[in-house]
């Protein structure tokens, strides 16, 4: 599930629910159709409703950071749960894309 | 080894049962008492070594992945994920991180991320007669 807001300046996709094998194919077509559209010099990828994430979450951001670097943009990764960012660091994303966490947030 | 508590869980290797299978073991596990990182570590294990069956045990269809989960002592986990499927040909190759032969959307690192989650990972593989992922994992301990 996925909700878009773009311009030509800025995509900003707003990620939601899991991310794993099944689910990121519907995301990543849906943000590269915004990328191919807009041709950006920003994206930014919002993981604040992301509730969990596999390697598919990775090859999702690895993926979009290659299609933006081919038009010469950037991609930024933002609110990353701690759990979602500890994936992130496996794959060393944090060298290829501004990464950042979320606030820590009250206990639910 | 006396074994404390034991599930087996049968499904196919669609991959809308990616979800399921990791919730249902992180569902059995959570009677241990795990926290918030180690369920979700387990989840995410879990997911890797299931969307392995899906992806590449049965390239040309669904065929079956079995899950054991095994509570040993101490609160130590062990989760067996096994298929019939193609096998693995190079299993040293096939944990290297960002090696794949799933395509370009798949970054190649499964096992990385279940190795990084995990205590232990043991994989063993026949090909054509299938493949076994064996992952170790401690939880509840806490120094309280």
């Amino acid at each position: 599930m996925l909700r878009t807001e773009s311009s030509p300046e800025v995509v900003t996709a707003w990620l939601s629910g899991e991310i794993d094998h099944h689910s990121a194919k519907e995301m990543r077509e849906t943000i590269d159709r915004e990328i191919e559209r807009w041709r950006p010099a920003l994206l930014i990828l919002d993981f604040r409703d992301v509730s969990f994430m596999d390697s598919s979450g990775i090859g999702l951001v690895m993926g979009r950071y290659k299609n933006m670097s081919f038009i010469g943009g950037e991609v930024r990764v933002t609110n990353c749960s701690p759990c979602i960012y500890k994936v992130m660091k496996v794959a060393g994303l944090d060298r290829l894309a501004e990464i950042t966490r979320q606030r820590s947030v009250s206990n639910k | 080894m006396k074994v404390a508590n034991e599930m087996k869980l049968i499904l196919n290797s669609s991959s809308v049962n990616e979800g399921f299978a990791r919730v249902a073991v992180a569902a059995f596990v959570s009677r241990l008492d795990p926290t918030l990182e180690e369920i979700s570590d387990i989840k995410t294990a879990v997911s890797e070594a299931v969307t392995n069956c899906t992806v590449h045990a049965y390239p040309d269809g669904v065929g079956p992945v079995y899950i054991t989960v095994t509570v040993i002592k101490d609160g130590r986990v062990r989760i067996k994920i096994r298929d019939v499927g193609v096998g693995i040909e190079d299993i040293e190759r096939a944990r290297e991180p960002l090696f794949t032969t799933g395509g370009e959307e798949r970054a190649g690192l499964g096992f990385a991320v279940m190795e990084s989650f995990c205590d232990d990972v043991r994989v063993r593989s026949k090909p054509g007669k299938g493949t076994c992922v064996t992952l170790i994992k401690t939880v509840g301990e806490r120094d309280e």
